[in-house]
């Protein structure tokens, strides 16, 4: 069966709502207008003005708020529009949500999501197309997590839901309306996959990608061009949790391949491929590299509105082919 | 908390300053009169005295650097806390800034482990993760001690909004200096609150100085009760206890009745500097600091109070200052004796629940834990 990304994370609010009256959705259009991608479509009708909750355009305060609610107890999801906006709340994210429990000692916390669209869209420059992958995945405190396809969105999401701590959920829009299959198991209303556990979307020998969210699908068209074009098998990791990083599979996979490209949206600098590098340099699978390590990133600029720009700026199939040559030697 | 005492001991105090209010015209006037218990009088007078043996403990264990970095004491505000607790239920939210100490006491912290996590020990309310800023006792809800300047206050929307939305009857109190008044979160907070009404009383404890910049330098409205605009508020001496507490009382019946949320402005003063590292001269006259002490002081009031009460002699009274100091240097004597935590993977944990990361940083954790 087949399933958007929309409504697997439609889905997966509903069910945990559902299943716990904490549970409620703060943000920004969320209610009435059914949210601004149409994620929370239904909830509003169903959950009433109580628990799916419009906020005024004013993410620093809807967020303490959620944050404050999930200090006694309640478990909210807040929504951004998209998480550009979140830099107006980050403040509460970080110094609030995530350092409440250690500076604690254990005492307050902070169970709840927020979520939103994250990373490149289409047309809308620089301010509104931006991957926050590395900035949250760099704070200890709140687990980042970054589904991929429809099944990643539903069991990540209602994990997140249920997860003790506070959870930064990065959705990607332009896979919002992709239908992708979901199995039998993850169509029931218990399904739920692990944080912080990768996921080796492809199996391959040859190559390592390590990719999170909508550049899985990126790496996958890679996968199919160098299968045919050069016979290079490669192995595609769907990290699905930026943090805690699954350091394990990525090891064990660059042990199998002895090469390793790294691909994501965002800006290169210190971002997750660099981590994901940094990670191999200090394990034992440096030792089994053959080649450099590559990375892949979006282009270290703010994004560019016209479309020959953007696209230049935004990984493309081919700047990955192009990456697991040189790291196999052929080109 | 107050408790509930009989009625035979009991004596009515008038307030001296009267309490100012806005958009509060069709409700009941704040009663000028408060019958207050012998016991609970008392308990007032011990817990102002207490709060400030703690501070000037403080104030001196900073000095002989067994207290680092930020530490900003309460003395000459110990009256809004008291006055506030006085009214309030004890399972009441309460969120505050980094002014603290004394909002942790009354939310039933002992002075051993207040004074142990600004030391940064093992015994203190932290254990030692914390400090000065973040200490908490979330089983009587008080959520902080917090750092940053404004942010506590849409943290209280929010503690008042889980109380609004399980119907539990709480109210949530969120305090904030005259500094932080004119952070724009605080007016978010406002907007959500009185949209929603919430059960909330925006708390500002105007000590005329946020940090070094007086309210004239720093406000372009001073009144701040009036700066909800649209939420009604209430202007205190936050320098008595009893007003304090008429104040809080008429609010937290206010609020309970479902009517949302008030803003108030505690009118008080801090005598010493903004934190530790400010003498508190150069933006202030040392007689304007004198001059309040004299005329103001809550303590000095509070004494006057019980003893026109006749509920003690003034030899009772230094008798419970000595108690009180005995107790509070026996208590930083403890504080003292726990050792600073010990460094071992407990400093990694409680980052996350759960965690199931390697424990990195710093060379000896390059690459996992080593003792």
């Amino acid at each position: 069966e087949k399933m958007t990304v929309r409504d697997a994370l439609n889905a997966a609010m509903d069910e945990e709502m559902e299943k716990d009256d904490k549970v409620f959705i703060i943000g920004e259009e969320v209610g009435q207008y059914q949210g601004a991608y149409k994620v929370t479509r239904g909830l509003f009708d169903k959950y009433g003005p109580k628990r799916v909750r419009d906020a005024p355009i004013t993410e620093m305060g809807f967020t303490g708020i959620g944050v404050g609610a999930a200090f006694a107890g309640l478990k909210p999801i807040v929504e951004f529009m998209t998480w550009n906006f979140s830099m107006q709340a980050i403040d509460q994210i970080i110094n609030s949500a995530a350092k409440s429990y250690y500076m604690s000692s254990g005492q307050v916390t902070s169970p709840m999501v927020f979520r939103g669209p994250n990373g490149v869209s289409a047309g809308v420059a620089a301010q509104h197309s931006q991957c926050f992958a590395s900035w949250y995945g760099h704070c200890p405190g709140v687990i980042t997590v970054t589904p991929y396809d429809s099944e990643d969105a539903k069991g990540l999401l209602k994990a997140s839901i249920r997860d003790p701590n506070p959870v930064v959920f990065l959705e990607s829009e332009l896979v919002y309306g992709t239908e992708y299959e979901m199995s039998e198991e993850a169509m029931k209303d218990d399904f739920v996959l692990p944080l912080g556990k990768a996921k080796v979307q492809k199996e391959g020998e040859d190559v390592t990608i390590v990719t999170f969210s909508r550049m899985v699908d990126v790496a996958l068209a890679a996968a199919e061009t160098l299968k045919a074009e050069d016979g290079i098998n490669v192995e595609v990791i769907n990290l699905r949790t930026i943090r805690p990083l699954d350091a394990e599979t990525v090891i064990q996979s660059v042990k199998k391949t002895n090469r390793l490209v790294t691909l994501e949206e965002g800006w290169p600098q210190y971002g997750v491929g660099a981590e994901i590098a940094a990670v191999v340099m200090e394990s034992d699978a440096f030792d089994y590299l053959d080649a450099p390590i590559e990375r892949v990133s979006g282009a270290d600029i703010p994004m560019p509105y016209a479309t020959s720009l953007e696209q230049a700026a935004i990984p493309q199939p081919h700047n990955v082919v192009n990456a697991v040559r040189r790291s196999t030697f052929r080109k | 908390y107050a408790k509930k005492a009989q009625k035979a001991d009991t004596y009515t105090f008038q307030v001296i300053k009267p309490h100012v209010t806005y958009l509060l015209e069709d409700h009941p006037p704040i009663p000028l009169e408060v019958e207050v218990s012998k016991d609970d009088a008392l308990f007032y007078l011990r817990r102002l005295l207490t709060m400030r043996r703690m501070e000037m403990e403080a104030d001196q264990l900073y000095k002989k650097k067994l207290i680092r970095g930020f530490c900003h004491l309460y003395i000459g505000q110990e009256a809004v806390a008291t006055g506030m607790a006085a009214a309030l239920n004890l399972d009441d939210h309460i969120i505050t800034a980094y002014r603290c100490h004394g909002w942790q006491m009354v939310k039933g912290d002992s002075v051993k482990a207040i004074i142990a996590e600004l030391m940064g020990r093992e015994a203190g309310s932290s254990n030692g993760k914390g400090g000065s800023m973040h200490i908490y006792k979330p089983e009587n809800n008080f959520y902080g001690g917090n750092g940053i300047v404004g942010a506590q206050v849409p943290l209280g929307a929010g503690l008042a909004f889980q109380a609004q939305y399980e119907g539990t009857g709480q109210i949530a109190v969120a305090l904030y200096g005259d500094g932080a008044a004119n952070q724009g979160q605080i007016f978010e907070a406002y907007n959500m609150a009185g949209l929603w009404k919430l059960p909330i009383a925006f708390v500002c404890e105007n000590n005329h100085y946020g940090m070094g910049t007086s309210i004239q330098r720093a406000s372009a409205e001073t009144q701040f009760y009036k700066r909800g605009q649209y939420i009604p508020g209430i202007q205190f001496d936050g320098m008595d206890v009893i007003a304090v507490q008429a104040a809080t009382q008429y609010a937290a019946d206010y609020i309970r009745a479902g009517n949302g949320p008030l803003v108030m402005e505690a009118n008080t003063y801090r005598y010493v500097g903004h934190s530790m590292s400010d003498p508190g001269n150069s933006y202030r006259s040392r007689e304007e600091v004198d001059n309040i002490r004299k005329s103001m002081d809550c303590i000095e009031l509070m004494k006057s109070r019980i003893l026109e009460a006749k509920f003690a002699t003034e030899d009772e009274i230094k008798s419970m200052e000595k108690e009180v100091r005995k107790d509070v240097t026996a208590q930083v004597k403890e504080a003292l004796a726990s050792p600073e935590p010990k460094v071992s993977e407990y400093m990694f944990q409680e980052t996350v629940i759960n965690n199931t990361e390697a424990l990195r940083g710093t060379e000896q954790w390059h690459n996992g834990w080593k003792p």
